[in-house]
């Protein structure tokens, strides 16, 4: 035990005095937390309009004021021919084009009909999506409050609600995943570059041959990772919570000892790409291109699995971060109890058993 | 000259003898574009509908009908209690609850109108609001449909603007033309500035650069030799990709190869300036990835590949344009893929993107030493 600690101690002080992973290590949640929280977001908030108004009158012009009244568009091109839209857009000017016929006016009145053309950019297709929404909603709202008095319109009214979300805030989607994106980078990619790196110095060597046993030299090399990642973990957990008011309706408790579980997960799956790579590249490739970047696609972070093609529902269960996203949805967002997420939890369990036994399996004590 | 060719030599060989390395350069495009790339959409389609209906009337069945036969929702239960459909919405059984309360049909015929309750599971707000839009689309189609003929509204008199509206360039809003431009802006970035950097730590951590910097080669010969491969790699590798996703999804690519060629070439130089320069203040491989990590995560999240870029906060836009170059290729990959932008259209992006390449390389060689 003395002698394990004394192991311990020296990792520490080996990951310690590389100042500039720590830093990194500190700063990577941090930069993470606050771009997803104050720069990017799903929301459309800058819509460019080009108009090409080919009536001009009284009220193209007051749909053209309510659009441009509406916070998230901005009437940023007056357009005149097809040719015009079409240079706009492949300049990236406007993302959508207004474009009112001829008579507009009296046609609504006469005919009681008139048309907008609304084109869109669908190379964004998110965006332009939301924008056909939001364009749709400002005329529509514009008719009804120019319905005349005296006319009779039986209608039913949609009252929504957002749950669990009622300001749409991003960050009950981008702080689960972020807590379980950092997670692996420290704990696989950094493990089992680790680890590799001794193997390539050869310096493993000269831990095999030490009265250390397999099993220590491995529970030493890990151990500070576990205390990085749980730094980590409060870290985020605090920023959510202080600058982003998400709630914290579950227990702190057992959310802790959910993400101690995943740790553990993440580490033994460090233990055994490092049992596969034989030098630093290969166990950051292997990482990186087999784990880091389909967990960042494939667990529900950033895209919801429910509209991925069906193939990805199968291929996203083999995903840790996947059933842990959804433990942390439960506990922090909806105020879950353990019996909620008791499937996620055995899920992560049995992995981690698998992986353990199979780089126990895996871990050569000589050389080849 | 000559020793340039032999640097040349030595590096294609050391890349292409490390069996490991020679083969991921091939399979990281091949990854991206046919696992990773298909599953990216942020459409909505396939809602969860729980329905209570405490008014059981015919007008309530009529709304009902109107749902079931929308494409966008499944209905998976309808039942008088709000408790078991909350329930089944914290399960993630149900996306979307429709709250028919008592006398909706009632007052519809007294007041003329009647509020109808939707919840929506908002945790993910952006497509709870894609999910509100269809839902109120439905409601509005049977505004129109239903009621106007049960209640015999005077049609006639009412006045109504229809919006026509149409997507150009990509008329399906198919995700995977969308998502492939910015997938391959995050592969050349990975090679640009990953690889190449890793390469030069390399030879820093294992102490083989000592070789380098005893020998006549000159600064310039060892960076144009680091770096050249590393250009053709990533270019073959955008390659691989394009023609990847063009045979096998048959991705609409509708401007000219070359334009994106020249492009590409510009921008790599930038990341490799910038990788170069990272590079100087690494000592281990593991700090240069953890650092370049950063910077790509930066980078790309800031360009516009999986969030609209004129949605970010003004000031970080300003960031982007001065620091950034991806946001001007991703701009330029997704212009010439998917609308066939020529160069004059994009001639601001392509300045932006030289400038930044002139400037990154720059600071990288006047940080760049041969002596230690």
């Amino acid at each position: 035990m003395k002698r394990m600690m004394g192991f311990i101690m020296k990792e520490i002080l080996h990951i310690v005095r590389d100042y500039r992973t720590i830093i990194i290590v500190f700063a990577l949640p941090t930069i993470q937390i606050l771009l997803f929280g104050l720069v990017v977001s799903m929301d459309i908030k800058n819509i460019h309009v080009g108009v090409m108004d080919n009536s001009k009158d009284d009220v193209t012009r007051a749909i053209v004021q309510k659009i441009a009244a509406t916070e998230r568009f901005k009437i940023s091109e007056v357009l005149y021919s097809s040719e015009d839209i079409d240079r706009a857009f492949k300049e990236g000017n406007i993302n959508c084009a207004i474009i009112f016929e001829n008579n507009f006016a009296r046609k609504l009145k006469n005919e009681k009909k008139a048309e907008i053309g609304l084109i869109l950019d669908g190379s964004e297709p998110n965006t332009a999506n939301l924008t056909a929404n939001y364009t749709m909603s400002i005329v529509r709202k514009y008719q009804e409050e120019n319905i005349p008095i005296d006319l009779k319109i039986t209608q039913v009214k949609p009252q929504i609600l957002m749950h669990y979300n009622p300001q749409l805030k991003s960050a009950y989607m981008f702080v689960p995943g972020v807590i379980a994106l950092i997670l692996l980078m420290i704990c696989v990619l950094m493990t089992s570059v680790s680890i590799t790196r001794e193997k390539e110095f050869g310096s493993m060597e000269v831990l095999l041959v030490s009265p250390l046993r397999p099993i220590q030299i491995i529970l030493g090399k890990v151990a500070p990772y576990l205390f990085l990642s749980i730094i980590d973990v409060v870290i985020i957990l605090l920023m959510s919570y202080f600058i982003f008011d998400l709630p914290m309706k579950g227990s702190i408790v057992l959310l802790l000892l959910e993400s101690c579980l995943f740790i553990t997960l993440a580490l033994s799956l460090g233990i055994f790409i490092s049992t596969i790579a034989t030098n630093m590249q290969q166990a950051m490739f292997i990482s990186l291109i087999g784990l880091l970047m389909p967990s960042m696609i494939l667990s529900g972070f950033m895209i919801p699995i429910e509209n991925m093609p069906d193939i990805y529902h199968y291929i996203s269960l083999i995903m840790p971060s996947r059933w842990f996203i959804v433990i942390i949805k439960n506990i922090m967002i909806k105020g879950a109890g353990f019996w909620a997420v008791q499937v996620e939890t055995y899920v992560l369990l049995g992995m981690t058993i698998f992986f353990i036994a199979l780089s126990a399996k895996r871990f050569k004590i000589r050389l080849d | 000259m000559r020793q340039i060719l032999y640097l040349l030599q030595k590096e294609f060989i050391q890349i292409f003898r490390d069996k490991f390395l020679g083969k991921v350069i091939f399979i990281i495009p091949i990854v991206q574009i046919l696992l990773l790339a298909p599953a990216i959409t942020y459409e909505v389609k396939n809602l969860k509908l729980g329905i209570i209906d405490k008014d059981n009337s015919v007008t309530s069945r009529q709304l009902i009908n109107e749902f079931s036969s929308s494409p966008f929702y499944t209905i998976v239960t309808q039942t008088y209690s709000e408790n078991k459909v909350y329930e089944l919405l914290e399960n993630n059984k149900v996306d979307v609850i429709l709250n028919i309360s008592k006398g909706f049909s009632n007052e519809l015929t007294e007041s003329n109108s009647a509020d109808i309750q939707v919840v929506i599971n908002a945790i993910n707000g952006s497509a709870a609001q894609i999910a509100a839009g269809y839902t109120s689309g439905v409601i509005m189609n049977f505004n129109k449909h239903i009621l106007m003929k049960t209640f015999n509204v005077d049609m006639a008199r009412l006045e109504t603007i229809n919006i026509n509206h149409r997507f150009w360039y990509n008329s399906l809003l198919d995700y995977y033309d969308y998502m492939v431009p910015g997938i391959l802006v995050i592969l050349v970035t990975s090679i640009g500035l990953l690889l190449a950097g890793l390469n030069l730590v390399k030879e820093k951590e294992m102490g083989t650069i000592e070789q380098i910097n005893v020998s006549p080669i000159k600064k310039w010969q060892f960076i144009t030799a680091k770096l050249i491969p590393f250009l053709l790699i990533g270019i073959v590798d955008l390659a691989i990709g394009l023609i990847f996703s063009k045979f096998v999804f048959g991705i609409h690519f509708n401007g000219s190869v070359l334009l994106l060629l020249l492009h590409t070439i510009v921008y790599l130089f930038a990341v490799l300036g910038l990788g170069l320069f990272v590079s100087s203040f690494a000592s281990t491989q593991q700090q240069y990835l953890f650092s370049v990590f950063a910077i790509i995560m930066i980078y790309v999240l800031m360009s516009g590949i999986f969030t609209p870029f004129n949605s970010m906060p003004e000031w970080a836009k300003k960031v982007s344009y001065i620091i950034n170059p991806s946001c001007y290729y991703v701009k330029v990959s997704r212009a010439i893929m998917l609308k066939g932008s020529g160069f004059n259209d994009l001639a601001v992006e392509f300045y932006a993107m030289a400038g930044l390449a002139v400037f990154y390389f720059s600071i990288a060689i006047a940080r760049f030493s041969k002596t230690t």
